[in-house]
């Protein structure tokens, strides 16, 4: 590609400006705490224009998925390269990225939402340097899961993010931080240990010939696992719909499903987000949510159609119970924050009733669902996040009136608050729509069940925003300041988004329409 | 002209809403001129384009598409159509909601929030001729979502109020059962057909594809989307949210909650004809039926000014569902038209009514005293005579007196049904068509006698009302007049004459043939030969209810009370609305809640009880490693480590410090080794 | 024996040289470690790099044309004033330390 800086490519760069950034600001001494907030504002801004360039660049009609032909901004150099290892051949490990449909949503969002934390931790306090370093960390390691397309260089992407969580969570979180950053952490891990294992156990049935050499090599890329003919005969995971390919599934899906997350694998959630700072949460939902999602359709889709297809009843019925019970648990929370993480599991259910659906619509449907939750939670988070910072409390019942003593703040909430209601006109109806479409194509009484989430949705949310904004404002917060200027960059470029998308979603789903119906027909084998 | 004008219309109320909500305040009297000069522009624009369309190409449909967005292999389009139908329905918003935007330049005079209330008005205004115009299902849920959210920070307007709250809550909520199944049929039919366009989708079922391939399925999809209609419209079993919604300004009641959004629902219908089976007809005109007593009944009984006219709607409502059900189509919609005009009115006397008892209990300094309750009026008459005569024009024409628009549409309507159930046996149908009839009378003119006429409760109150400004009387007076029958038919008696039943057709249905409903041409027989009949009995029902009234609340000849002791369940019943409020609240608003406890426990103590105890188990699992660690394994370690440190306490004796000893340990060593290897 | 002595005193050659050297390594060892000053020590060290000087000419006189030896021998004449001029800042630091320049005094790195 020609977008190339110093010899790297523009999607190195996104990856890894954060890495720059942090080895800035871990040069910056303790006390100037602007320098290091600007620099990671500057380095987040960067991504935001990278991200923006790569979006007028796209060529939409390129599908990408599992034809390398089609992918854009691809890098793709040997990066380890082991010889001769007596029983296991030659081990071949690539730096290998690329950009399709699937992932230029997620790109973007990334970049957004880490421009927006950077915005809304202006007035973290303690341990400015720390917390930036390993915000930037974080940034760039959901970054690199979304372009990679070598499985050892998603798996370490994967386990990058971690770290940096779990100390964002556990040094700058609130009373109960340590569990809540201990439960979080070993959720994931075990998550991570079940990915690590099949991802060897692709790597020992995966063999592609090398057509220079003729040479047989093992691999870690992505695509050549899915293509059928690179299964190495008598390999664990070589044929069509054996025992092992089943278990190798599932060994993905409990990994992506604890991190989206699906029912029964969501306790960490509530509990992380509640813990954690605003920003944090605003990653959290806005982001790290995706990446199991996106590991599903990444990973688990094309890699196991058979798996896939045989597990789709069962999947569409996990997203089902997430819609529900997650509208249900949000409906009995009093705190404001928990409120909306439970409601984040039922809208991820969305996106998993729309992609098990396994039609364009559903896919499309679900896809734009987590790009468009992205936003929506990013702005009910930072909405808490006002709240708090201005009374120190989170409970429904302490508030009331806020429209009278906040009226911006009002309406910019409320706009997140109808979107995430999926209101038309805004951008949560399209994908909601979509996803049900698709997926009453597939499972109808599934899918009728499901729909009963938009009536107790709408009926939770109503009812939030009756306690905070309706009604009349109580005597202690009589003095409570409108939006400053920061709060009000973070919130607008997303309210824009949450317009724009809602009145010409086609600007996100002509991104990802080609590669979609690419997915679907290599899954369903070229059917519906 | 057919396909520009329509959109410039669209839009005018999006670019009001627009320009109120970021400049509202900084505006010059806050906005209200530039809301209602552009609203009025757009009933400018309407009527110029009706009259056009009907001088011009009576007969044709423009539709025009834009694309909206692709999917797979699917476009999917906005678009809009201007047929007879959506013409007119331009007309009756645009009316309307400019009349009452001129009435709230008065009624909202002083409230803090004014401009923020055109905004509202505006959105409303938009989205409910994006419903009138859309050419498309998907584009009718969207734009119905829409009003229901304008809908909702109208009713939520008085938000300090938490009865208004819970209110638009309701109200939003409610709207969304019915949604939930209205999107339902929408997804059978887009997965069935792959399109959203009406008139695509009827051209397929006319080729004969079937849902599913099967009729039930599409007799289903029709009911479902009937859902939609019946949670907007008010229509049992959904009717609850209509009367608690009259805590919204009483403008917004007139333009919202019985004029515009609440007949939505029916235009629903009337658009979706062409694919209605005889079956769900039947089961839509029996809904209608069924809402049409309930509602009246409950009407007879209420106090409040303004319940009374919500009940009385959604029995209005529900009227035209019944039409509409049993095929008269074109008198269905002509009572959507004709209602809408007096029903307006009839609220926007109530809000003159209410306004002026505002003002005096204000400068009484009373705030206890119910300004919208009959019992604290009567004699307001001479008071306000611009306001009473509208009121009483208003009231004759919802009782279906000669000479009135409602007569010539409520007249065809229950011909309609008495047509109908010759044809198919359903009497219960026309028999709760004349009762209703009989009801209304008699309620509309029980309130227009307790609030105008007899003694008022308070003379030094009523002494001091005063008439309400031109402002708000004006619109009275307009839509007074449109209340005439000549509006509408030249002939009084005969609404098949007129214009508007020229204009309106009912549509050919396209479903196959053995669920065709009763052939229109069968049933325009029927109709002509049971004219006469229908006019008679309806005329006949109308005066009794009214003489009864009279006669209890003029000539005070029957007393009221005893009539109340007498019918005692019945009476409790009636003034409870029938209990649906407590039986609603018992059932679902509790069930839901037990559920989320239920959800909430389960997550609380199941799901995060196995995680926690899972971490509870490896951690007593580590703690006896832990001391394995600690005891054994580190013991071997700090072994070692003393030992090194004694060995090291002894060879430390030879380091003196001094430096020619360690010379001298050179030197000797030295020494040694050259000994030894030379 | 007489006649073997005479003509071995009389024609100095190569031993005679390493003799002189020994001795004054002997000295120089002597001196380094027995003597308490290290004024005194470090005259000691001065005696054994001569020491080996002498040894390196010597050697390059009776084993080859050239003049490493010499050349080597200036090259220790140069570092040894530099290592003195080292070695006296050392000792002066040392007497502001200790107050004594007496080596069995200076004992802090005992173990």
């Amino acid at each position: 590609m020609e977008f190339q800086f110093l010899g790297l490519g523009i999607l190195s760069w996104i990856v890894f400006i954060p890495i720059l950034g942090m080895i800035i600001i871990l040069l910056i001494p303790d006390r100037n705490r602007n320098a290091i907030r600007w620099t990671a504002a500057a380095v987040t801004s960067i991504q935001v224009l990278l991200a923006g360039i790569i979006y007028s660049v796209f060529d939409q009609a390129k599908t990408g998925i599992n034809n390398i032909e089609s992918f854009q901004f691809v890098e793709h150099h040997n990066w380890i390269t082991v010889d001769a290892v007596p029983w296991v051949g030659k081990i071949k490990i690539d730096y290998f990225l690329g950009l399709d449909g699937l992932s230029i949503l997620m790109v973007i969002l990334t970049a957004l939402i880490a421009f927006v934390g950077v915005i809304s931790s202006w007035n973290i306090k303690k341990m400015v340097k720390g917390y930036f370093a390993l915000y930037l960390l974080l940034i760039a390691g959901i970054m690199g899961v979304f372009v990679a397309l070598d499985f050892f260089l998603f798996f370490i992407f994967w386990e990058v993010m971690l770290l940096p969580m779990y100390f964002l969570i556990g040094i700058w979180g609130g009373p109960q931080r340590e569990y809540a950053a201990i439960k979080f952490f070993l959720y994931t891990f075990i998550g991570g240990i079940l990915m690590l294992l099949t991802m060897l156990a692709l790597y020992f049935s995966v063999a592609y010939t090398d057509p220079a050499t003729g040479e047989s090599i093992h691999t870690f890329n992505i695509l050549h696992m899915m293509n059928p003919d690179n299964f190495v005969d008598g390999g664990l995971l070589g044929g069509l719909d054996t025992t092992w390919r089943y278990v190798a599934w599932m060994a993905l899906f409990i990994n992506f499903a604890i991190k989206i997350p699906i029912f029964p694998f969501h306790t960490w959630l509530p509990d992380a987000h509640v813990q954690a700072p605003t920003p944090i949460s605003v990653i959290l939902a806005g982001v790290l949510l995706k990446l199991g999602a996106y590991g599903l359709l990444r990973i688990n889709f094309p890699i196991f159609p058979d798996a896939t297809l045989y597990f789709g009843y069962f999947m569409a019925v996990l997203g089902m119970i997430s819609i529900i019970y997650g509208a249900f648990c949000a409906m009995a929370q009093d705190d404001f924050k928990k409120l909306i993480a439970y409601s984040s599991i039922s809208h991820m259910g969305i996106v998993i009733l729309g992609i098990a659906a396994l039609n364009t619509q559903g896919m499309v449907g679900g896809v734009l669902q987590m790009f468009n939750h992205g936003i929506i939670t990013a702005v009910l988070f930072l909405s808490v996040g006002v709240l708090y910072d201005r009374t120190h409390t989170r409970g429904l019942y302490d508030f009331g009136g806020m429209a009278n003593q906040m009226p911006k703040y009002t309406g910019i909430a409320m706009v997140g608050m109808f979107a995430a209601m999926g209101l038309p006109g805004l951008n949560g109806f399209v994908s909601e729509l979509f996803s049900f479409l698709g997926a009453f194509a597939a499972y109808r009484w599934i899918t009728i069940i499901s729909v009963t989430g938009i009536i107790i949705t709408a009926a939770y949310i109503l009812w939030t925003i009756q306690r905070i904004f309706l009604g009349k404002t109580p005597d202690r917060w009589e003095d409570l300041k409108d939006l400053t200027l920061r709060e009000y960059i973070s919130f607008v470029p997303l309210i824009i988004l949450i317009v724009l998308l809602g009145i010409f979603p086609s600007l996100a789903i002509d991104l990802i329409n080609s590669s979609l119906s690419g997915l679907v027909e290599l899954v369903t084998g070229g059917g519906i | 002209m057919f396909t520009q004008l329509p959109l410039i219309i669209l839009v005018l109320p999006l670019l009001g809403f627009l320009l109120l909500i970021f400049l509202g305040k900084r505006l010059p009297r806050k906005g209200d001129w530039l809301a209602a000069g552009l609203l009025i522009t757009a009933l400018a624009l309407s009527l110029s384009l009706l009259i056009s369309k009907l001088a011009g190409q009576p007969d044709e449909s423009f539709t025009q598409t834009f694309r909206w967005l692709a999917i797979g292999t699917h476009t999917i389009h906005f678009g809009i159509t201007i047929d007879n139908l959506s013409a007119v329905m331009l007309v009756v918003v645009t009316l309307v909601s400019s009349l009452v935007h001129l009435f709230s330049i008065g009624y909202m005079k002083d409230d803090p929030r004014y401009s923020r209330y055109y905004a509202y008005l505006g959105l409303f205004s938009f989205s409910m001729l994006g419903i009138v115009l859309t050419s498309n299902l998907l584009f009718m849920y969207i734009f119905w979502e829409l009003v229901g959210i304008s809908s909702y920070l109208l009713i939520g307007f008085w938000y300090e109020k938490k009865s208004a709250s819970n209110a638009a809550n309701k109200a939003f909520i409610v709207n969304r059962v019915g949604d939930f199944g209205m999107f339902l049929g929408i997804m059978i039919l887009f997965v069935n057909f792959a399109t959203f366009s009406f008139k695509e989708i009827f051209d397929l079922v006319e080729a004969g594809q079937l849902p599913y391939g099967s009729t039930g399925w599409l007799t289903t999809a029709g009911l479902l989307i009937f859902c939609g209609a019946i949670g907007k419209s008010a229509q049992f079993p959904l009717q609850v949210w209509l009367p608690d919604a009259m805590e919204g300004p009483t403008p917004v009641s007139a333009l919202i909650h019985a004029a515009t959004m609440v007949a939505a629902g029916v235009y629903l219908v009337a658009r979706m004809f062409p694919m209605l089976t005889a079956d769900a007809l039947l089961v839509i005109a029996y809904i209608g039926a069924i809402t049409s007593f309930l509602a009246a009944s409950i009407a007879l009984t209420q106090f409040d000014i303004k319940r009374v006219l919500a009940f009385s709607t959604i029995s209005q409502l529900g009227y035209m569902i019944l039409a509409l059900g049993v095929g008269a189509y074109t008198a269905g919609f002509m009572h959507l038209v004709t209602h809408a005009a007096f029903k307006a009115g009839l609220f926007l006397g109530a809000g003159s009514v209410i306004y002026a008892m505002h003002q005096v209990l204000h400068a009484q300094n009373d705030h206890h005293t119910d300004a919208q309750d009959v019992r604290n009026m009567g004699g307001l008459k001479s008071k306000m005579p611009v306001t009473y005569y509208t009121f009483l024009m208003f009231t004759l024409a919802i009782s279906g007196i000669p000479l009135t628009s409602g007569f010539l549409s409520k007249d065809e309507i229950l011909a309609g049904t008495l047509a109908y159930s010759t044809l198919n046996g359903h009497w219960l149908l026309p028999l709760l068509g004349f009762v209703v009839a009989g009801m209304t009378a008699f309620y509309m003119f029980r309130l227009l006698l307790l609030t105008f006429h007899g003694n008022p409760s308070d003379r030094e109150r009523i002494s001091a009302i005063k008439e309400s400004p031109l402002v708000m009387t004006l619109p009275l007076i307009v839509l007074a007049t449109v209340s005439l029958f000549v509006f509408y038919s030249f002939n009084p008696f005969g609404a098949a004459d007129g214009w508007l039943y020229q204009a309106i057709e009912r549509p050919i249905s396209m479903v196959p043939n053995m669920l065709q409903p009763v052939d229109a041409g069968i049933f325009e027989e029927a109709v002509h030969h049971i004219h006469g009949t229908a006019m008679v009995l309806s005329i006949l029902f109308a005066l009794s209810g009214i003489l009864l009234a009279i006669g209890m609340y003029y000539w005070k000849k029957i007393k009221a009370e005893n009539l109340v002791q007498r019918t005692g369940v019945l009476y409790d019943l009636s003034f409870n609305s029938w209990y649906f409020d407590e039986l609603y609240d018992r059932i679902f608003v509790s069930g839901l809640f037990l559920l989320t406890r239920i959800s909430k426990w389960f997550d609380e103590h199941i799901i995060d009880a196995i995680v926690n105890s899972s971490a509870w188990v490896s951690r007593g699992i580590a703690s006896v490693a832990g001391l394995f660690d600690t005891n054994i394994v580190d013991g071997l370690v700090h072994a070692t480590a003393a030992s090194a440190d004694r060995a090291g306490s002894m060879l430390s004796k030879i380091q003196t410090g001094k430096i020619q000893t360690y010379l001298v340990y050179v030197i000797f060593s030295f020494l040694v080794l050259f000994i030894l290897f030379i | 024996m007489e006649l073997m002595i005479t003509p071995w005193l009389a024609e100095p050659g190569l031993v005679h040289f390493l003799i002189v050297s020994a001795l004054l390594l002997s000295l120089g060892l002597m001196a380094v470690l027995s003597r308490r000053n290290v004024i005194m020590v470090l005259m000691g060290v001065e005696l054994i790099l001569n020491s080996a000087n002498i040894n390196l000419i010597a050697f390059s006189r009776y084993t080859s044309l050239s003049l490493e030896g010499q050349m080597i021998a200036l090259f220790v004449i140069i570092i040894a004033a530099a290592e003195a001029a080292v070695a006296l800042a050392i000792v002066l630091n040392m007497y502001s330390r200790f107050n004594t320049v007496h080596l069995d005094e200076i004992d802090s790195l005992k173990g």
